[in-house]
Order: structure tokens, then C-alpha cells, then sequence
């Protein structure tokens, strides 16, 4: 029953509480197609045994008439999450053989809600990356490919094996989690939708820490409806993270009305990046047009701090991210390599446990921490962040949601931009201004470069708003009318 | 601001991450390379602009002072490279002697 792979998350819930198949067959039906997805890696693990438990536990439910709101959907899970007695890797040597005797709020609140965990996805090492080819377990590759050019492409990144393996089809939805980017532009890379929430709407409890204060769990999925219903499921007030919101979680899929009408779309300038491809230009430029067509108002902004977005981001992530990751010790978890003293196994532990992008974020961050560059790098970053949330702060006072596009390119090959980490860096510089100014923002596909491959709009909005970003990117949704075609079935695009 | 190899042999020691002599001068390029990037950020006016710490608005909640977990010394030992196995040491992580 392949062609259960091609419903969507809200056609499949309808097929499965109409009993028109069950949670089983959805499921052994994905788990065939993540088998098949194998050489694209995408997965770090697989769960197969554990999925069909879950369907069956789903399918009890359904039978008994207290079906709940994602009964039965088999989703993927970025392997940055913890889930219980369940290999958790960060993509990292690190933390070889690492099973977390507890379960992430936000995946914990997914199996509470009846989904089924299919399997833990590729990402970029400790989430570092653009491009998911930092993992120790291998890079993921795009399931797209450029018209008439069979080389591999990266899927974007982080959170790149969770957005190949919805793209591919071997995941009704995903997991991923968002730093500077790491949703929406593999999201982008992808052709699916990606929503980074507002900072405290999805718990990061037992989520491995990056970069604590920009650091956004969110939903992958194939349409914008789908990533407003597993935002319903993943959201809420969480007492084990002290930066989580206590506010209400609105019911996001009915907020989806269809209606724009009357909104104010902010187009922000200086996102016109010089050396910006013209056909991303045009894409941009459209998606405004599809916006004033379905009744809204695009109006030119101004965001001066954007041009210093990038260099803050990258001041502040390393340094949060050398704290964070001075827990990987050899000590309690992981890989230990053995020393003559126990700043030697330290030493040691972490030279063969880190791989290069991770090492150069560390050691980037440990130096503007450090006692006499301290104010000089990361005490300014932090200012010139105040200066960003307060450019955004003063757009949303004359505008609903900004327009802008997800990322500077469409996906590039698997060893591109490895040997010059800025211009890896330069692919986020649309994503970051929102983690900096912690504001919810939506990837959806939105149309085709010429060379056949998926390039994505952005929708920022006010804190806690996801409910109009997701309403203005059903309306763009809804007028790019972006193919949904499975894998395979058209050209430029493999098995 | 350029880092030379001692510069970058010092930061690697504080980050407790062993570089071989050879990784040295690479890292220096890289590193200078990056951090001369950020000194764009010191044309920008941040007088009187207090630092950003969080993206929540809202304050730090306070909860009452009392224990809500607890009691599973052996999953967390479970996952460690080495916890001593018995003895005066069992149920503690075992670390290189530290004292003479």
C-alpha cells in the first residue's frame, strides 16, 4: 500500500479515523519506505519495532473511539532529542552509545498525542552546520536532484536528515530544531514546510543544548497545515524549562481561516543581499504579489541591523555552545579516550570526540568569552542582538509579518563551500535575525529554480503569533501551488 | 585581530580540546579569518544599549525549593565510560586518580 506514503499528516489522520486503513498498515508502509530511502541516509537509527508497538497502541485507541489528535502518524525524530532508552547521538562521536534514561518534553508530548516514532534523523554535528555533512554518522543527501545532473545535494542542515526523509517520503512528518536556520532552510533545500516557533512556545528540555538562547524546537512537515497541527501537539508551558512560555497554545489548524485579507506584509529592504541569485529576486517579488492578490498590503521596510545579524550570531552561538558543550568530558556519558591524568583524558576525550566544524565553534567561543575579549566580542554582540529585536520591534508596529526569501541559494552539492566556513555561514543570513530576536518564522515552498529545485518564501511574525505566519504561508501555499510529486515520478528527481 | 599558533595552543588548552602541532596553523587562518569578520560589529553605536541575555520576555519563575526528582543513581550511571563496578567506590563515576 505504497500510496499511503502520499497523504499528507491531515489526510492521513482523516483516512485512519474513518478506518479506511490502520495505524499498522501506515506504518509498515513507512517503515518500507524508509528501508527504501536507505541511500540517502537520513536516519541515524531506525525503529521499526518500536513504530508497530505505537501503531498498534494507536490502533486500540482508534477502535475504541478515543482516537487522539495524532493517532497513528509515523514521524522521524532529529536525532537532537532525547527519547528514552533509544540511542541519541547528535550526530557526534561524542556521545558513542549515549541512551537517555529520559524522554525530551516536546517528543514526550508526540507520543502523548498517539505518534509513532519511526526513527531518529541525520543532522549536522551538535546541530553546527548547514548542510548536514558535519555528522559522524555520514552526510544525508537531498532526495532532489538539478535537472539533468545526477550529483548528490545536501539537504540543507541541520536538520537535514529530518527534511530529506519527509521530502523522500519515509516520514508523513518531522522533528527538527532551529538555531540559526536549521529548520527553515533545509526545509528550503527540501521543498517541505518548516516552522521555527517563537522562543518559549516548544519546550528544549532534553533537547541537546547548542546555543541555550537560540535554540527553537519546531515542526517538518509536507504542507503548512500539517506543521500547524504538530505545533498543536509539540507547544505548551513546560515547568522543566525556565525559559518556557506560560501562555495558552491556540488551536493552530483552526487559526488556518484562508483569510488574509487586510494584513500588512513588511518587505524588508536590506534582505536584498547583493550577489542574491535574480530568480530567488523574482521569487520574492511574486510571493508579495500572490500576498496582495489574496487581499493583503506588502509594504517596504527597513531592518538597519541586518547586515550585522550574521557576525552577532555567529559571536554569540560558539560562545553558548562552549558551555554547553563542556559537559562532554569522558566522565559521565559517551566516549572516553583514556589519559595519563584527568585533564589528559579531557583533553583527549574531546580532541577525538569533536569533529573540525564543532572544534572551530568551541575554541571561537571559549575566546570571546575569554578574561580581556570578553566585552570586546560578546558583551557588543549581545548589544548589537538588543539593536536587532528592536528593529523588528518597530516593524511590527506598522506591519503584521514580514516577507522574506528562506536562503541566498537553492541547494548546492554534497563538498561545496567545506573548505570556507564564512561562506558555509553566509547560507543562514536570512534565517538568523529571527533565533536572534526569538520571532516565529515559516518555510514553505514557493516555487522552482531553473534548475529544478525547491526554493522556499519566509514569513516572520510577532512573538507568539504563529497563528498569522501560518495563516499567510497557507495563502502562499495555496497560490504557489508547489508539486507535490512522489519521488521518482518526475524527472530531476531520483528513487 | 590575527591569532598567532601559542594564541590559538592557549584557547585549546582552556577549551580542554589536545591539538596537534600540525592543526595549529591551519586553526590560526581559520580563526583570524573569522574573528576579522566580527570586527565589522565595531562600526555599530551600542552606547547606552543594554546587552540582550534572553529571547524570553518573560523573568526567571521561581518555584518552591523541594526535591521533584531524583532516586536513579543507576540510569545515570548506566551510561557512563566507566563507573566503578564495586567497593568503597560503587555507585560513582570513576575518573584518572586526581590526588597523590
Amino acid at each position: 500500500m505504497s500510496s499511503l506514503t502520499s497523504l499528507n499528516l491531515g489526510e492521513a489522520r482523516a483516512g485512519l479515523r474513518a478506518k479506511r486503513f490502520s495505524a499498522r498498515e501506515l506504518t509498515e508502509a513507512y517503515i518500507a519506505a524508509m528501508a527504501a530511502a536507505r541511500p540517502l541516509n537520513a536516519f541515524i537509527t531506525e525503529t521499526p519495532e518500536q513504530a508497530l508497538a505505537m501503531a498498534a497502541s494507536a490502533d486500540a485507541r482508534i477502535a475504541a473511539g478515543g482516537a487522539r489528535p495524532l493517532d497513528g502518524i509515523p514521524i522521524a525524530v532529529k536525532d537532537l532529542f532525547c527519547t528514552k532508552d533509544i540511542l541519541t547521538t547528535a550526530a557526534s562521536h561524542i556521545l558513542d552509545g549515549f541512551t537517555p534514561p529520559y524522554e525530551s518534553t516536546v517528543t514526550d508530548k508526540l507520543w502523548q498525542a498517539g505518534a509513532v516514532l519511526l526513527g531518529k534523523t541525520n543532522l549536522d554535528e551538535f546541530a553546527m552546520g548547514s548542510s548536514t555533512t558535519t555528522s559522524h554518522y555520514g552526510a544525508t543527501e537531498n532526495p532532489w536532484r538539478k535537472s539533468g545532473d545526477n550529483r548528490p545535494l545536501v539537504p540543507g542542515g541541520s536538520s537535514g536528515g529530518s527534511a530529506a526523509a519527509v521530502a523522500a517520503r519515509a516520514a508523513l512528518a518531522a522533528t527538527g530544531t532551529d538555531t540559526g536556520g536549521s529548520i527553515r532552510q533545509p526545509a528550503s533545500f527540501c521543498g517541505i514546510v518548516g516552522l521555527k516557533p517563537t522562543y518559549g512556545r516548544c519546550s528544549r528540555w532534553g533537547v541537546v543544548a547548542y546555543a541555550s538562547s537560540l535554540d527553537h524546537p519546531g515542526p517538518m512537515a509536507r504542507t503548512v497545515r500539517d506543521a500547524a497541527i504538530l505545533l498543536g501537539a509539540m507547544a505548551g508551558h513546560d515547568p522543566k524549562d525556565s525559559t518556557s512560555a506560560p501562555l495558552p497554545v491556540p488551536d493552530y489548524e483552526a487559526a488556518l481561516s484562508g483569510d488574509i485579507r487586510g494584513l500588512r506584509i513588511g518587505i524588508p529592504r536590506e534582505y536584498r543581499a547583493p550577489g542574491m541569485p535574480g530568480e530567488i529576486e523574482a521569487l520574492w517579488q511574486q510571493g508579495a504579489e500572490w500576498l496582495r492578490d489574496a487581499g493583503a498590503e506588502p509594504v517596504e521596510i527597513s531592518l538597519p541591523m541586518t547586515k550585522y545579524a550574521l557576525s552577532t550570531y555567529y559571536i554569540i552561538a560558539p560562545a553558548e555552545a562552549s558551555s554547553n558543550l563542556a559537559r562532554y568530558d569522558g566522565v559521565r556519558f559517551g566516549l572516553r579516550v583514556p589519559g595519563d591524568s584527568l585533564a589528559d583524558m579531557y583533553e583527549l576525550t574531546r580532541a577525538a570526540g569533536f569533529g573540525a566544524e564543532v572544534k572551530r565553534r568551541v575554541l571561537i567561543g571559549t575566546y570571546v568569552l575569554s578574561a580581556g575579549y570578553y566585552d570586546a566580542y560578546y558583551l557588543k554582540a549581545q548589544k548589537v542582538r538588543s539593536l536587532i529585536a528592536r528593529d523588528f520591534a518597530a516593524a511590527f508596529e506598522r506591519v503584521d509579518c514580514l516577507l522574506t526569501p528562506t536562503a541566498p541559494s537553492a541547494a548546492f552539492a554534497i563538498g561545496d563551500h567545506s573548505d570556507d566556513p564564512i561562506a558555509m555561514y553566509l547560507n543562514d543570513v536570512f534565517t538568523i535575525p529571527a533565533n536572534l530576536a526569538g520571532l516565529p518564522a515559516l518555510s514553505v515552498p514557493a516555487g522552482l529554480s531553473a534548475d529544478g529545485l525547491p526554493l522556499g518564501l519566509q514569513v516572520i511574525g510577532r512573538a507568539f503569533d504563529e497563528a498569522t505566519v501560518l495563516r499567510v504561508g497557507e495563502a502562499i501555499e495555496r497560490a504557489a501551488d508547489f508539486p507535490t510529486w512522489m519521488p521518482g515520478t518526475r524527472p530531476g528527481m531520483t528513487e | 585581530m590575527a591569532l598567532d599558533k601559542a594564541a590559538v595552543a592557549q584557547i585549546a588548552a582552556l577549551a580542554r580540546i589536545r591539538l596537534s602541532e600540525t592543526e595549529l596553523e591551519p586553526l590560526a587562518a581559520e580563526l583570524s579569518q573569522i574573528l576579522g569578520w566580527f570586527e565589522q560589529l565595531a562600526e555599530v553605536d551600542t552606547e547606552n544599549v543594554p546587552p540582550m541575555t534572553s529571547a524570553a520576555a518573560i523573568g526567571l519563575p521561581m518555584r518552591e525549593d523541594i526535591v521533584t526528582d531524583g532516586e536513579c543513581r543507576e540510569a545515570i550511571l548506566g551510561n557512563a565510560p566507566r563507573a566503578a563496578p564495586g567497593g568503597p567506590a560503587k555507585g560513582f563515576f570513576a575518573v584518572p586518580k586526581v590526588v597523590e
